[in-house]
């Protein structure tokens, strides 16, 4: 069981607040991913979780466990750092048995569970090899190995990928989420890639300043974003967002257009623009037009064949079109 | 852009290496190659070649007893090391890991109590060791050079302590370590070669310590810093005697420090040249 509660939870540093009240569901067996911006607080609430920090008020509970006074080791939950933090003076082995030492296991337990857990990981020829022997990837699966063996009921990872290039990335990025699949234990997932957050989570808590913004599946995200920093946050390439007279046609403050949601054509449409960068991907091109309106996005399928100083005329889906009022939240 | 370093540059710099080197190592130099002089050549001036003679380290062993001295010297400062490592591990770990809005103050203030001049406090701890019935004894002197040099000590774990990443030792917490846990089997192995440089430096600093041994000792608990001074007597100095004496108090820390110097340069340069 993994279902964690967060009600009122707030964090400050002296005057400083960094996690103002804060209410969350994660329900048990759910990948939750925590996004937003640097500085947005993602990584104090995953700690907090953690119990590595202290909470200013507020509580968290576990499995309807009151847990906020509690010691990290005594949530049951297991947490993947963005360094790794492997112990360097032990090997492989000693450091995906390590939290079961201190649970106190028997010798045979541990050699049985840290053989499962090499087994699952593809680290079985590199038990007795030091952290300091492998390679980014490797050392990043020690560290999912030493959390998985605890059989905990939640993972943390905080930012697990950020350290790796990024075809690792790619990969490791499957690895967890099979491996999602088979312990069906809820993951929290920290990560300022918004990529990231769209293939992994079941649900995305977007985070802005310690505030959450929204809770939803990324596609609710993506399709229904409450406000003008969500929808610019989710989907990539970025939202384009166009204010005056274009937006007051539709009765709106702000008209956000999804990239993919604008046509190209080169005789007619309702944006006259001229390109100032193509970036030609082989299954995607990616336009920035220069119009009246400001520099508009546009993503166009592989064949699109317009160059750096063509002119091209930009026509918005009108059903995709996303109208924000003054107060920047979706009308 | 990187400097081109010449071979002249080289030479001069590792001649100025030498040159500093022996000044630094003259004194000690000049003390044993006196030890093999015989008194007469002793006193009769500055000479760099000596008899070779072993008279005064006969005279030292047969009329003084060395081995008493030698070992309160051990006990003390392989005590008072590992009492300042027991104090000092803990209070090293707190100031790195979980500091507070004063810790700088504490680091800084503990640092301060080694410009005090010693002699300002020397009446007070007399007094306080005569009290206690601590005077001249090995348990005393041990605490008192424990104090004396637990302020290094603390500074150069810190140091070292401040270099381990923080994420490991909350990976341990995670796990389950328990604070001794996370002290016993992820920083102090982490941090052996600090520790170790450490315990090296205030094993040295302890043996040479010679204000409070002289001064807190008589017979019982005086080690070889006292044994040395006892060779200056009323009937006059024996240069000769005294520097047998003085390279047999040496020795056996020139001989350990010889033997360490790769760590204890590692020790005292970490976080410096990093």
């Amino acid at each position: 069981m993994g279902k964690i509660t967060l009600r009122n939870v707030n964090k400050s540093f002296g005057p400083v607040t960094i996690i103002p009240n804060i209410d969350l569901d994660i329900e048990d067996g759910e990948f939750v991913v925590f996004v937003g911006p640097s500085g947005c607080g993602n990584s104090t609430l995953l700690r907090l979780i953690a119990g590595l920090e202290d909470t200013t008020g507020g509580v968290i509970s576990i499995d309807g466990r009151d847990v906020t006074g509690e010691a990290p080791a005594k949530r049951k939950l297991a947490m993947v750092f963005q360094s790794y933090a492997l112990y360097p003076h032990m090997t492989v082995g000693k450091n995906i048995a390590f939290p079961l030492k201190m649970a106190g296991e028997s010798a045979e337990v541990i050699d049985r569970k840290v053989k499962d857990a090499a087994r699952v990981l593809n680290l079985t020829n590199y038990l007795d090899r030091r952290p300091g022997q492998l390679s980014g990837g490797q050392r990043q699966r020690v560290a999912i190995g030493r959390a998985i063996v605890r059989q905990p009921s939640a993972f943390l990872f905080d930012e697990p990928l950020s350290n790796l290039d990024a075809s690792l990335r790619g990969t490791m990025r499957l690895e967890i989420s099979e491996l999602h699949h088979q312990l069906k234990t809820t993951m929290i997932y920290v990560t300022h890639d918004q990529v990231e957050a769209m293939t992994m989570a079941d649900k995305i808590v977007v985070l802005n300043a310690g505030n959450i913004e929204q809770v939803g599946s990324p596609m609710e995200l993506y399709k229904t974003p409450k406000n003008l920093f969500v929808a610019g946050f989710i989907g990539s390439p970025k939202m384009n967002f166009v204010e005056g007279a274009v937006a007051d046609k539709f009765g709106a403050r702000t008209i956000g257009v999804r990239p993919e949601h604008i046509k190209i054509s080169t005789t007619a449409g309702d944006w006259k623009g001229k390109v100032g960068v193509a970036e030609h991907l082989g299954s995607d091109t990616f336009l920035h037009v220069h119009t009246d309106q400001g520099t508009i996005n546009v993503r166009g399928d592989g064949e699109v064949g317009v160059n750096h100083g063509d002119t091209v005329y930009l026509t918005p889906m009108p059903t995709k079109v996303h109208k924000f009022g003054a107060d920047g939240n979706t009308m | 852009m990187a400097r081109a370093v010449t071979t002249q540059h080289k030479v001069i710099a590792t001649a100025a290496a030498w040159i500093v080197a022996l000044l630094i190592f003259f004194p000690i130099l000049y003390t044993i190659i006196t030890s093999f002089k015989s008194e007469q050549e002793a006193i009769q001036g500055f000479d760099l070649i000596p008899s070779w003679t072993l008279e005064s380290y006969a005279d030292v062993q047969s009329q003084y007893n060395y081995w008493k001295p030698f070992m309160n010297s051990v006990i003390i400062s392989v005590g008072s090391t590992v009492l300042a490592l027991l104090v000092a591990v803990p209070a090293a770990w707190s100031m790195a890991f979980s500091p507070t809005k004063r810790t700088k103050d504490i680091l800084m203030w503990m640092l301060s109590t080694k410009m005090m001049p010693a002699v300002a406090v020397l009446m007070p701890i007399y007094l306080l060791f005569r009290d206690l019935g601590l005077l001249d004894s090995r348990f005393g002197l041990t605490v008192m050079l424990m104090l004396i040099n637990l302020p290094i000590v603390v500074w150069m774990l810190y140091t070292y302590f401040r270099e381990i990443p923080g994420e490991i030792l909350e990976a341990a917490r995670m796990d389950g370590a328990s604070l001794w846990g996370e002290i016993w089997h992820v920083l102090t192995p982490m941090a052996v070669p600090g520790i170790a440089s450490t315990m090296l430096l205030n094993i040295i600093l302890a043996w040479n310590e010679a204000f409070w041994t002289i001064r807190l000792t008589t017979t019982e608990a005086a080690p070889l810093t006292a044994f040395i001074t006892s060779f200056s007597s009323p009937q006059g100095l024996f240069w000769a005697k005294l520097s047998a004496a003085s390279t047999l108090a040496i020795a056996p820390i020139l001989i350990m420090g010889w033997f360490s110097q790769k760590q204890l340069v590692r020790g005292l340069t970490f976080g410096a040249v990093k």
